[in-house]
Parts: C-alpha cells; sequence; structure tokens
C-alpha cells in the first residue's frame, strides 16, 4: 500500500527510533515482560508500522464492504442499514417455562430467539428414559414430542421472529418439529427464518452431544441441506460452529481453522451427493467465540470471512456472491468468565462483544454473569442483552463500516492468523480431511494442548485474571440469586410423556416409524419420514431409537 | 504407598469435558497414574471402573447441574459394594449445594478458577487419608 522508496525511509527511521528513543526508554524502564505473544504463540511486536501490511494489496486482501473477499464485511452497508441479530440463548426447565421466558426477552427488544435444549434433547433420550435422570430441563428446555414445541412457540409468531435451535445429533427431528408446529400457525416452510447448528463434526472434537458415527451423522446433514434448500430458502441450515472449539481450549488461529476444515468437510459431502454449492452455500452460516484478546479477535473475525471466500471460490468454484459469504453468529466466551467477583464478568463480556461488532458479527449473544455460578437469572440476562443495546446505540462503533480496517496491527494479524489458519487446513488435508483427523484423535489433542498450556500460563502468573490469581478478595459466598431449576420439573415431564403415549394414535406412530426404518436402510432422504413421524407425535427418543438401532451407535476414542 | 491411581469421570450427559483432562493431565504430571474415563458414564460405568483398576480415589466432573443426583447414586454404589474409595468432585457446582454434597460423602468439591495446583495437593491428601 506504501511505495519502495516511502517504505525504505520508514524502516530507517524505525532503526533510528530503535537506537535512540526507544533504547533510552527501555534503559530506564524495562518492559513488562520478556516477550508478548498473541493467543496462538506467536510473538506480537512492539508496534506495527506500514512495513508490517507491505504485502497487503487493499482491492484484493481488504477491499469493499459486501464484496470480495468480503474482508470488511459481508453487507454493504453493515450496522448502518441494520443492527445485527441480538439473539440470548436461553431455554430451561419445561417449555412453558421457557415460552415465558422468550416473550420477556421479545419486549426487551431481543431480536431473535434461540433455544437452548437440555441434553437428553440434544443427545435424543426421552425425558423418562434412564440416561436423562437428573438432566431434565437443566441446561436447557426439555423437548419429548411435538406437543411440547407447540407451547414452547405458543403466541410466538414464527412467520416474524426468526428461531436458532442450537442442536445436532437430533437437529433433523427438532428442526421437523418447528415446521410442524409453523404450519399449525398457518406459517409455510418458506417463510421460516433462523438457524439450526446441524453441526456434528465439532460435537467429536469438541462438544460431545453425539449419537451416530460419523458417516451416517454427515448423511443426515446432507439430507437437511437437500431437503432445506427446496423447502427452507430463508434458514440457515447449519450452524458451523468454532464457539465450542475454542470454549474446549483451541487457540484464535485453531478455532479458525477446525472451523473452517469442518465448513469443507460438509461441502465436499454435500457436493458429492450431488448438490451444487451455488445453491446450498448461501444457508451455511458459521459460529464464532469472541474472546478476551480484543485486538486478535477482531482479526480473527475479518480472516475468517476472508478465508471462506477464497476457499468457496477457488476450491469449490463458487461464483455466486451469497455462496461466498461467510456470515456468522458470536457468542461471548463462557470460559473466560470468573466465580470470582462475578460482576467483572459484565466488563469482559462488553469487551468481547465489542470485538464480534468490530469483526463484523449478523448476530450475537452476550454472556450472563452470572454464568460460571449457574444459570442466568432474569436480571443477569437483562444486563447482557443491555450491554449489546449500549454497543449498538450508544459506542458510535456502528456508524461506520469496520472502522478498524487499514491499523497496522489489525491488518498484520488478519493476514497471520488466516496464513496460519490455511497451513492448518493444508495439514489436515494431508492427513485425509476432517472426519479422518477427528477420527485420529489430531484435533481433539491439538485442542487439549492448547488448554493446558493456558491454564498453566494462568497458574504461573504469565496470564493474568482479574480477581483470580491477581486483585483477589475474600468473598461472601454467592450463589443467593442463581437460578435453579425444580427437580418436580422432570416429573411433570414424565408424566406429560405418559400422557402422551395414551393419547396418540399409536398404530400410526409405529407405522411412521417402521417407514422411517425403511427409508434408512435404503438409504433415502430421511426428512420426509422424521417429518411425517413427528407430526405423529412420536417422540424423539423413539425417533433417535431407529437411527440408532439402523446406523449404531458412536464411542469416542478417549484422549489424554 | 506406591503411585496414587485416580479415575478421573464424567457422569452423565454433558459433554464439557476440558476441565475433566485438563485435571487429569494436571494428576498424571504430579505423578499420579489417571484413568479417564471419557463423557457420558452412567453411575455403574464408574464404580465399576474404580473397582476393576483399584483407585485410590475417584474424581467426578459434572457441569449439567445433575451433580445431586448422580453423586448420591455414585456414592450409594460404592457403599452397596463396600469399597471405601474417597470421591471429590468439580464442576459448576452452586455454593448452596456444597453442604450437602459434603454430608452426602464428597470429599471435596472444586469450582470453576481452582489451581491445578490447589486440585493435585489435596488430591495427594485425600488419596493419603485413605
Amino acid at each position: 500500500m506504501f511505495k519502495e522508496d516511502k517504505l525504505n525511509e520508514i524502516s530507517n527511521k524505525k532503526k533510528q527510533w530503535e537506537e535512540s528513543t526507544l533504547k533510552k526508554a527501555i534503559e530506564k524502564f524495562p518492559e513488562r515482560k520478556e516477550s508478548f505473544k498473541t493467543t496462538y504463540n506467536e510473538e506480537l511486536k512492539r508496534v506495527y508500522t506500514p512495513e508490517d501490511i507491505k504485502n497487503i494489496d487493499y482491492l484484493e486482501d481488504i477491499g469493499f464492504p459486501g464484496e470480495y473477499p468480503y474482508t470488511r464485511g459481508v453487507q454493504p452497508t453493515m450496522y448502518r442499514g441494520r443492527f445485527w441479530t441480538m439473539r440470548q440463548y436461553a431455554g430451561f426447565a419445561t417449555a412453558e417455562e421457557s415460552n415465558k421466558r422468550y416473550k420477556y426477552l421479545l419486549e426487551q427488544g431481543q431480536t431473535g430467539l434461540s433455544v437452548a435444549f437440555d441434553l437428553p434433547t440434544q443427545i435424543g433420550y426421552d425425558s423418562d428414559h434412564s440416561m436423562s435422570e437428573g438432566e431434565v430441563g437443566k441446561v436447557g428446555v426439555a423437548i419429548d414430542s411435538l406437543k411440547d414445541m407447540e407451547i414452547l412457540f405458543d403466541g410466538i409468531p414464527l412467520d416474524k421472529v426468526s428461531v436458532s435451535m442450537t442442536i445436532n445429533s437430533t437437529a433433523s427431528i427438532l428442526l421437523s418439529m418447528l415446521i410442524a408446529v409453523a404450519e399449525k400457525q398457518g406459517v409455510s416452510q418458506d417463510k421460516l427464518r433462523g438457524t439450526i447448528q446441524n453441526d456434528i463434526l465439532k460435537e467429536y472434537i469438541a462438544r460431545g452431544t453425539y449419537v451416530l458415527p460419523p458417516e451416517p451423522s454427515m448423511k443426515i446433514i446432507v439430507d437437511i441441506f437437500e431437503y432445506g434448500s427446496k423447502n427452507l430458502p430463508k434458514f440457515n441450515l447449519i450452524s458451523i460452529s468454532g464457539y465450542h472449539i475454542r470454549e474446549a481450549g483451541a487457540n484464535a488461529v485453531q478455532e479458525v481453522a477446525f472451523t473452517l476444515a469442518d465448513g469443507i468437510a460438509y461441502v465436499e459431502a454435500a457436493i458429492k451427493a450431488g448438490l451444487d454449492p451455488n445453491v446450498f452455500g448461501k444457508n451455511l452460516s458459521f459460529f464464532f467465540n469472541a474472546h478476551n484478546n480484543f485486538i486478535e479477535e477482531i482479526a480473527k473475525f475479518r480472516a475468517a470471512r476472508k478465508l471462506w471466500a477464497k476457499i468457496m471460490r477457488n476450491r469449490f468454484n463458487v461464483t455466486n456472491p451469497n455462496a461466498l459469504k461467510l456470515k456468522f453468529h458470536t457468542q461471548t466466551a463462557g470460559s473466560t468468565l470468573t466465580a470470582q467477583q462475578p460482576l467483572n464478568n459484565i466488563i469482559r463480556v462488553t469487551i468481547q462483544a465489542l470485538s464480534a461488532v468490530l469483526g463484523g458479527t449478523q448476530s450475537l449473544h452476550t454472556n450472563s454473569y452470572d454464568e460460571a455460578l449457574g444459570l442466568p437469572t432474569e436480571l443477569s440476562a437483562t444486563i447482557a442483552l443491555r450491554t449489546q443495546q449500549i454497543i449498538a446505540y450508544e459506542s458510535g462503533v456502528t456508524e461506520t463500516i469496520d472502522p478498524f480496517a487499514g491499523s497496522y496491527v489489525i491488518e498484520a494479524l488478519t493476514k497471520d492468523i488466516e496464513e496460519k489458519a490455511m497451513n492448518y487446513i493444508d495439514k489436515i488435508e494431508k492427513m485425509g480431511g476432517m472426519v479422518r483427523a477427528i477420527e485420529d484423535g489430531y484435533v481433539q489433542k491439538e485442542i487439549l494442548n492448547s488448554a493446558y498450556e493456558s491454564q498453566l500460563a494462568v497458574e504461573n502468573n504469565e496470564q493474568i485474571i482479574v480477581g483470580l490469581n491477581k486483585f483477589t478478595i475474600e468473598e461472601e459466598q454467592k450463589s443467593g440469586s442463581i437460578l435453579k431449576v425444580d427437580p418436580e420439573v422432570e416429573e411433570r415431564q414424565k408424566q406429560k410423556l405418559k400422557e402422551l403415549r395414551k393419547e396418540r394414535n399409536n398404530e400410526l406412530v409405529k407405522k411412521n416409524l417402521l417407514k422411517l426404518r425403511n427409508a434408512a436402510e435404503n438409504n433415502e432422504n430421511l426428512m420426509p419420514f422424521i417429518l411425517e413421524a413427528v407430526k405423529s407425535y412420536a417422540t424423539l427418543g423413539e425417533i433417535t431409537d431407529v437411527l440408532r438401532e439402523v446406523y449404531g451407535e458412536y464411542h469416542e476414542a478417549v484422549i489424554l | 504407598m506406591g503411585k496414587i491411581r485416580v479415575l478421573v469421570g464424567k457422569p452423565g450427559l454433558d459433554g464439557h469435558d476440558r476441565g475433566a483432562k485438563v485435571v487429569a493431565r494436571a494428576l498424571r504430571d504430579a505423578g499420579m497414574e489417571v484413568i479417564y474415563t471419557g463423557i457420558r458414564q452412567t453411575p455403574e460405568d464408574i464404580v465399576n471402573t474404580a473397582l476393576e483398576e483399584d483407585v485410590n480415589v475417584i474424581g467426578l466432573s459434572i457441569l449439567s447441574g445433575a451433580h445431586m443426583k448422580l453423586c448420591e447414586k455414585i456414592l450409594n454404589l460404592l457403599k452397596e459394594k463396600n469399597a471405601q474409595i474417597p470421591v471429590f468432585l468439580g464442576g459448576i457446582i452452586p455454593e448452596d449445594d456444597i453442604p450437602e454434597l459434603k454430608k452426602m460423602g464428597i470429599s471435596e468439591v472444586f469450582g470453576p478458577g481452582t489451581s491445578l495446583e490447589k486440585i493435585t495437593s489435596k488430591v495427594k491428601e485425600i488419596a493419603g487419608d485413605n
């Protein structure tokens, strides 16, 4: 971006500065640390200058918002046109209680719903299954059948509110339930807006709510792509998630690399099944973490967007601009929140959320300050939402697009993260692709190594966590206002199931489950069969059991 | 006493295993023999593995809120089998639940932010008491 002679002048001046001004200063006041590093262990320079971005071509590498390579954002006007969707992840106990919380959040100005399901729902067990004991309604809402889903969205117009569902191994079932509820509300599928997470690869890597082995899991995801790109044009059919990869301990480069490598695996599987990436590519979305390191995080989002556009264009010959754009949801980093001095977490969340906004996110969840202690209360959830609103309406960072572009360090790090992530992707490619790398435990091991290193850095005080290893205070115990799920929830949910099994047409359920089994055995697209089973009030557990029986269950190889 | 043998287990459906794995590594680096069960173990799985592997101490990691039920089951199973293996617990455990967990027989509860050093030294102590 600078002329050769100007760069030489800057380089010479920098040498002079180092030998005179800087040297004197350091002799008098040594720097705080011997070396300063990024989270991915790269030396961070003392100061960045035009020299550090001399290989960056503005038009080629940065460009304009809404244009390839989308470094500055996927929309031409970004937040001047419309703010990101403020989408708080919520759900607990029963469908009735979660429905109340959703209505409250919508009244408070939240602009989209994000449904948290309990673990039995995520893993395909009904609430009365022995594996569900103690887990019903705990980390999200319990959904056993379409009946629960009808209650969950009662009075919430599905043609107006977009719904994101954090569901993976049972995504096909929950999506079918959503479609069925919408139909009952008189909303046709093509009007539905929202996202299903539907990212099974990251479950094997980082989050653990898998059911089936990778191969059939990938097949069902492709079924969803195929069904969805025909019937649900406004719906994101996957949210390829780096969030959990980062929470499991990955650094910023690994987050980008492993997420995009997962993305490549999905695109390849879909192409192999005969789908056109120019068509399904626009229904892909991503989900990233906003961690503590403000500068690095802004660069990370920009790098991910640019890298994905390049991969889609160069590797998959995608020409449709909408299929080149990496759209993403962001959540602030739950793992950075401390149980010590929990109010400090409001500040952490603010910094993280700001990095997501400056990184150009399409949708954002800000964590509640009490999440290291338990489920968020109404008050803490409201403060988290207000954090986003203050950034949107008061901070001014939304008034001009990608305001940190051109910053020497931001551009240098954007390029650095892009290159290092690409190296990882190439390495995974040589191993035979992401599914293979996961089955071999390579990815899990890389993440665990980073997790262990960063924990040791905290233990050795190389990494300071305010209130945890510095500026600590003796605290009163603080769990008084934590939201607790009533143990009665489990009993009520079991009772509801019992009634459902009595009331519904069991013959029809049996028939539909058999049809699903036949379809699975004959390698057909399962979506229409799951939808039919759901509509006859077959339960989530019953449907998942059919798939378990046909495809088998996955058990991870334990890696330490 | 020879090397301390520790079982690190994740009962229930919760898949957040970063803490369990990091603690398992730290215990190993502190010279203990660590058996890590992986996620989604039933209380029966955990107790059986602990007995088969003849461990000195069991560490559980639970973040989903199912700790009361799961701990109770595991402690009861240990009692049934007459196994006197101390059990410690880590994860997101509300402060209010800790007295009850200790009354139940849990030796120690480590909340978020506990240092690895504290955990390893405490585990040594718990195993030594046994």
